[in-house]
């Protein structure tokens, strides 16, 4: 890989996502053969989380103790320094002399971008505020490639909150590197924005629909993300659209037989439980595969893994 | 007929084909010192803008920054240098590929607005003008642009 740190997903050429996707894989057969890993023996990772995101933190500390290695950290910042004022800068002045590589979750954009360039070590960004979580567009990648093999040839849709998702603005933008066909959709009001769209429609053909059925038979993947209520003025227009967007059997019934549901988590109705033990459900093994994916990237990224 | 309206200077700067009105906002970002004369002329007849205003700066030679400044709210400038009552160079103002302070992020959420941190972005078109900041990677347009500089 080209760069040392890990804080927008674009930065990352194709080759760059293919080169971590497949450094993944080849970790994750290892960790089922062997157990723990023993790669970053010695090396301290500080994970920085300045807001909470307890599943992104303990994915992060279980990537790195399976990769042999330590974890320091914090998980919210009234329990620092930072509570009495010292700068961002100065924290990650500070544990650069603590850690070999920083995990850093921060409620300001470009917080991330900044800790890079401060720091002597290497910075990966778990989430600036409302810009980039480049690692779960890494691992929904990662997720869709073992799920199918490929992710070449698929139709693949994002559904639900597309305007204000961080995560679908990303992984539509890294997808579009692949020979894909996406479907953007979303409620009225709620629809991919048009700079994206503008971005990839050279590269992939979209589709843009509200209409989830029409959808449906079509996809091998279904991406589905949760619609906030505070995005909405008016509550009984929340609770008519998030009726419409609910994935359950019933919806599932014209589905491919290979159709694979993915989520972020966490949920909240929008995928019924009964989809949960079917063989349309990929979310959880989703969640595993930030495992496998953030292994690779604090290997390459401490340079013990080439 | 202009040199009537400002007279010539001995050495400095005359900044020539600012589109008409925004002679005061070039004033204000080039954030000169009390030692220069400045002579400004508003609303000038020009055969290429309709309208136009010059601005006249007696005894200082603009650098690159200061010109390129000027770029981003009057593009189509023309930059004079000026030494014993003549052109001694004659610059067209360019916006850069990269802009390193002279405007600040309009997303309010920006780490720029909370640490010590020059804001820099990158250009992204220059006509229309199109900038993304470096840190919180959103984009700024060009109306935005003008009501953020520093
Ligand atoms: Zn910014």
């Amino acid at each position: 890989m080209r760069f040392q740190d890990v804080i927008s997903i674009n930065d990352f050429r194709k080759e760059d996502i293919d080169y971590v996707l497949r450094v993944a894989e080849r970790l994750e057969e290892e960790l089922k053969k062997e157990g723990t890993l023993k790669y970053a023996k010695g090396k301290v990772l500080a994970t920085l989380f300045f807001e909470p995101s307890t599943r992104t933190r303990l994915s992060f500390e279980s990537a790195m103790h399976r990769l042999g290695g330590a974890v320091i950290g914090f998980a919210e910042a009234s329990s620092t320094s930072v509570k009495k004022g010292e700068s961002l800068m100065d924290t990650i002045r500070t544990v650069e002399n603590y850690a070999d590589v920083i995990v850093i979750r921060h409620p300001r954009e470009g917080a991330a971008r900044l800790a890079a360039e401060v720091a002597r070590v290497p910075v990966i960004n778990a989430g600036d505020g409302a810009n980039q979580h480049p690692t779960q567009t890494l691992l929904d990648l990662y997720t869709i490639k073992k799920e199918f093999g490929k992710i070449d040839g698929l139709d693949i849709a994002l559904l639900g909150d597309l305007k204000y998702g961080r995560t679908v603005h990303s992984l539509a933008k890294a997808l579009s590197y692949y020979n894909v066909r996406l479907y953007f959709v979303a409620p009225k009001g709620l629809e991919m924005p048009r700079h994206i769209v503008e971005e990839i429609s050279n590269k992939v053909e979209i589709v843009e629909t509200s209409d989830l059925e029409a959808v449906i038979p079509k996809v091998d993947v279904l991406y589905v993300t949760r619609i906030q209520k505070e995005r909405f003025p008016d509550p009984a227009e929340y609770n008519k659209i998030k009726g419409s967007y609910k994935v359950d059997l019933k919806v599932l019934e014209k589905a491919k037989d290979t159709l694979k549901v993915m989520h972020p988590l966490p949920r909240v109705d929008e995928i019924a439980y009964e989809v949960d033990n079917t063989k349309y459900s990929a979310y959880f093994r989703q969640v595993w595969s930030g495992i496998p994916v953030r292994m690779a990237l604090l290997g390459i990224l401490l340079g013990v893994i080439k | 007929m202009k040199e009537l309206k400002v007279s010539a200077i001995n050495k400095g700067t005359v900044i020539d084909h600012i589109p008409a009105g925004r002679g005061l906002k070039v004033l204000e970002i080039l954030n000169l010192s009390g030692d220069n004369t400045i002579l400004i002329a508003m609303n000038v007849r020009s055969g290429k803008l309709g309208r136009k205003d010059i601005i006249k700066v007696e005894g200082k030679i603009l650098n690159e920054e200061e010109v390129n400044k000027i770029a981003l709210i009057a593009p189509s400038a023309t930059v004079n240098i000026i030494e014993n009552w003549e052109v001694m160079e004659k610059r067209k103002v360019e916006i850069p590929d990269e802009i390193i302070g002279i405007i600040e992020c309009a997303n309010p959420n920006c780490i720029t607005h909370y640490e010590e941190v020059t804001p820099k972005f990158k250009v992204l078109s220059k006509k229309p003008l199109k900038l993304k900041c470096h840190y919180c990677e959103r984009t700024m347009e060009e109306d935005i642009v003008l009501k953020h500089l520093l």
